[in-house]
C-alpha cells in the first residue's frame, strides 16, 4: 500500500486526531520556546493531511471547505500555532484549487503539493500597507518568460519552513494598487532577509516573522485570475472559515477544561451544584453561537460556489466578514468564562485546567486582519447592500 | 445614459487615471476602482437614476466596466440604452 493509501484506510477525522495527539504532546514547548510546530506539522505529513484539498485527479482527496474545517477545529484544540499553520496551508492551497485548474503550471504544482507533502506559506501583509490586503505598494517586473518581485512583507508565517510562499503585488509596475496578482514561488527561487522578530503574546508557534522577499521566478508561476478574483471567490471565505475552525477550537478545549473542573467539583460536594456550572451554562451556550455561526457560513460558501454571481456578490462578502468578526469576539469572552470557572488553576500554566495559552492565541483572532478594518469594510458595504431579512435565505 | 454614467463616474471612482482615456469596455478595477470608491459611486447612480441595485446587481460584475454599469443600470430602468 502506499502512503496516501495508507493514510486514507482511516478516516480524515482519525487522521487529524492522530496529529493533534502529537501536535498537544509539543504545545506548551512550542508556545515557551516561540517554536514551529515541527513534530505537529511532520505528523501532519507523514497522515497526508496537507494534501487533502487538492481534486482527485491530481493526487489528492478533493476534501471539502467543512472537512478542513473539522481538521483546523481538532487541531486548533491541541495547540492552535498547529493548527493555524495547517490552515493557513489550506487557505493558500484554496487559491490554487479554486484558480490555478487549467493553468498547465499550477496543476502540476497542485500534484507534487499532494505527493510530497509541500507547506505553502502566505505573504499578504505589506510594511506600509497593514492588513488592507486588497492594496499594494511593491510590483512584480515580468520581463519576457521571468518574474522577479521585491516585497517588504512584514509579517510572513513559518516563511523559512515553507517549501513555497505565495505572495500578493501589483500586476504591473505602472497598475493601480488595488490591480494586484498572486504569484507563487518556490523556495530556492528566493531569499528572505529578516526584519521584525515575531516574538509575541500568544500564536508563537506560528513564527510569523518579517522578511525583506526578493524572488525570481518563471512568469508561469503568477496565478491566471487577478487577485481581486482570488480575494473575494476563495480567500476571503476560506480564511474566516478555517481561522473560525481553529478559534473554535481553542474556544471549545478551554471549556472541556472548565467542564472538567465542574464535574469533579461536583463529584466532591455530591447533592450541590457547583458554583461554576452556571458560568459553564452560558460559556456552553456561546460556544453553541460560536459553532451556528461557521456551519451557516459552511452552508452559504457551499451554496454561492455553484453560483459565481452570489460567490463575488456583497450580501456574500458580508456574511463571510460577519463569521470572522462573531467567532474572533466571542472565543474570547468563552475563555474568560472559563478562566472564572477554573480560578487560580486557569490561571496557572502546567495544571489541567491551564488556560493562559489559550486565551494569549486566541487574542490574535481579532488582529489577524483587524476586526476593526473588517467591521470598515462591512459598514461601507451596508451603504448599498440590504440586509437579508429572512430566516432561511 | 453613459455620459451622465462617465461623469459620475469621475466625481466618485477616484481613479488615478482620467475617465476620458477609459474605453466603454476598459476594466475599471484595472484602472484603480477600489471597493469603497464602487460602492461611492453606486450610492452616486441610485441617486442620479433613482433606482436600488438589488443583491443580484451588487457585484464585481455589475461594476466592471463603463458598458457594464450601463447595461446594470439599464436593467433597472425603462430608458432604452443609449
Ligand atoms: C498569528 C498571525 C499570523 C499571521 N500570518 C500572516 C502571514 O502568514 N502572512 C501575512 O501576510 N500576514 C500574516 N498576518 C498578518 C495579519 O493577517 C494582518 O495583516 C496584520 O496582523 C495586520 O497588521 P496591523 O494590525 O499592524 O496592521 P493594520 O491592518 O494596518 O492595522 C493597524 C491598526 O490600525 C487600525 N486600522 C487600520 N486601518 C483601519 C481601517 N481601515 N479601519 C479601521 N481601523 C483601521 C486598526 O485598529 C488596526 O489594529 C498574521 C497575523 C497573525 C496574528
Amino acid at each position: 500500500m502506499n502512503e496516501l493509501a495508507k493514510a486514507k484506510a482511516l478516516s480524515l477525522t482519525e487522521r487529524a486526531r492522530r496529529a493533534a495527539a502529537v501536535a498537544a504532546a509539543n504545545a506548551d514547548d512550542v508556545d515557551a520556546a516561540g517554536r514551529f510546530p515541527r513534530e505537529a506539522v511532520d505528523a501532519m505529513k507523514a497522515e497526508r493531511l496537507l494534501g487533502i484539498q487538492i481534486p482527485a485527479y491530481l493526487g489528492g482527496e478533493s476534501a471539502t471547505t467543512a472537512e478542513i474545517a473539522e481538521v483546523c477545529c481538532i487541531l486548533g484544540q491541541a495547540c492552535a500555532a498547529s493548527g493555524m499553520v495547517f490552515a493557513m496551508h489550506q487557505i493558500k492551497a484554496s487559491s490554487l484549487v479554486s484558480h490555478g485548474e487549467g493553468a498547465p503550471w499550477h496543476e502540476a504544482y497542485m500534484r507534487r503539493i499532494a505527493a510530497d507533502q509541500l507547506l505553502l506559506a502566505s505573504a499578504t501583509t505589506e510594511g506600509g500597507i497593514g492588513g488592507n490586503l486588497r492594496n499594494s505598494i511593491c510590483a512584480i517586473e515580468v520581463d519576457g518568460d521571468t518574474c522577479r518581485l521585491t516585497k517588504d512583507a512584514t509579517v510572513i508565517s513559518y516563511a523559512t519552513e515553507a517549501d513555497a510562499i505565495l505572495i500578493t503585488s501589483r500586476a504591473r509596475a505602472d497598475s493601480a494598487p488595488s490591480d494586484q496578482v498572486m504569484t507563487v514561488f518556490e523556495k530556492g527561487q528566493y531569499t528572505l532577509e529578516k526584519t521584525h522578530h515575531w516574538d509575541t503574546l500568544g500564536m508563537r508557534g506560528t513564527r510569523s516573522d518579517g522578511f525583506i522577499f526578493k524572488g525570481e521566478a518563471p512568469a508561469e508561476q503568477i496565478l491566471p485570475k487577478p487577485f481581486a478574483e482570488i480575494a473575494a471567490q476563495s480567500m476571503l471565505a476560506n480564511s474566516h472559515i478555517l481561522w473560525s475552525g481553529v478559534w473554535f477550537g481553542i474556544a471549545s478545549d478551554a471549556f472541556a477544561r472548565a467542564q472538567v473542573f465542574v464535574r469533579a467539583a461536583a463529584r466532591k460536594t455530591p447533592g450541590t451544584v457547583p458554583p461554576g456550572a452556571l458560568r459553564l451554562a452560558e460559556a456552553s451556550n456561546l460556544l453553541q453561537l460560536v459553532k451556528s455561526n461557521i456551519l451557516a457560513a459552511l452552508q452559504q460558501y457551499d451554496a454561492a460556489q455553484k453560483d459565481e454571481t452570489k460567490l463575488s456578490s456583497m450580501g456574500f462578502a458580508v456574511a463571510m466578514n460577519n463569521v470572522k468578526i462573531a467567532s474572533s469576539q466571542t472565543i474570547l469572552e468563552i475563555i474568560n468564562h472559563c478562566l472564572l470557572i477554573a480560578g487560580i488553576m486557569g490561571y496557572k500554566n502546567g495544571t489541567p485546567y491551564s488556560l493562559g495559552r489559550h486565551l494569549r492565541d486566541a487574542h490574535s483572532a481579532q488582529l489577524m486582519i483587524s476586526n476593526d478594518r473588517i467591521l470598515g469594510n462591512t459598514s461601507t458595504m451596508l451603504l448599498v447592500n440590504k440586509q437579508d431579512t429572512s430566516l432561511l435565505g | 445614459m453613459t455620459t451622465k454614467i462617465r461623469e459620475l463616474l469621475a466625481k466618485h471612482g477616484a481613479l488615478p487615471v482620467s475617465v476620458e482615456t477609459l474605453a466603454d469596455t476598459a476594466d475599471l478595477y484595472e484602472a484603480g476602482l477600489s471597493s469603497f470608491a464602487s460602492v461611492q459611486l453606486m450610492l452616486a447612480l441610485e441617486d442620479a437614476f433613482d433606482v436600488e441595485f438589488p443583491e443580484t446587481l451588487l457585484n464585481r460584475k455589475s461594476f466592471a466596466s463603463i458598458a457594464a454599469i450601463r447595461d446594470a443600470v439599464a436593467s433597472l430602468t425603462e430608458e432604452p440604452v443609449a
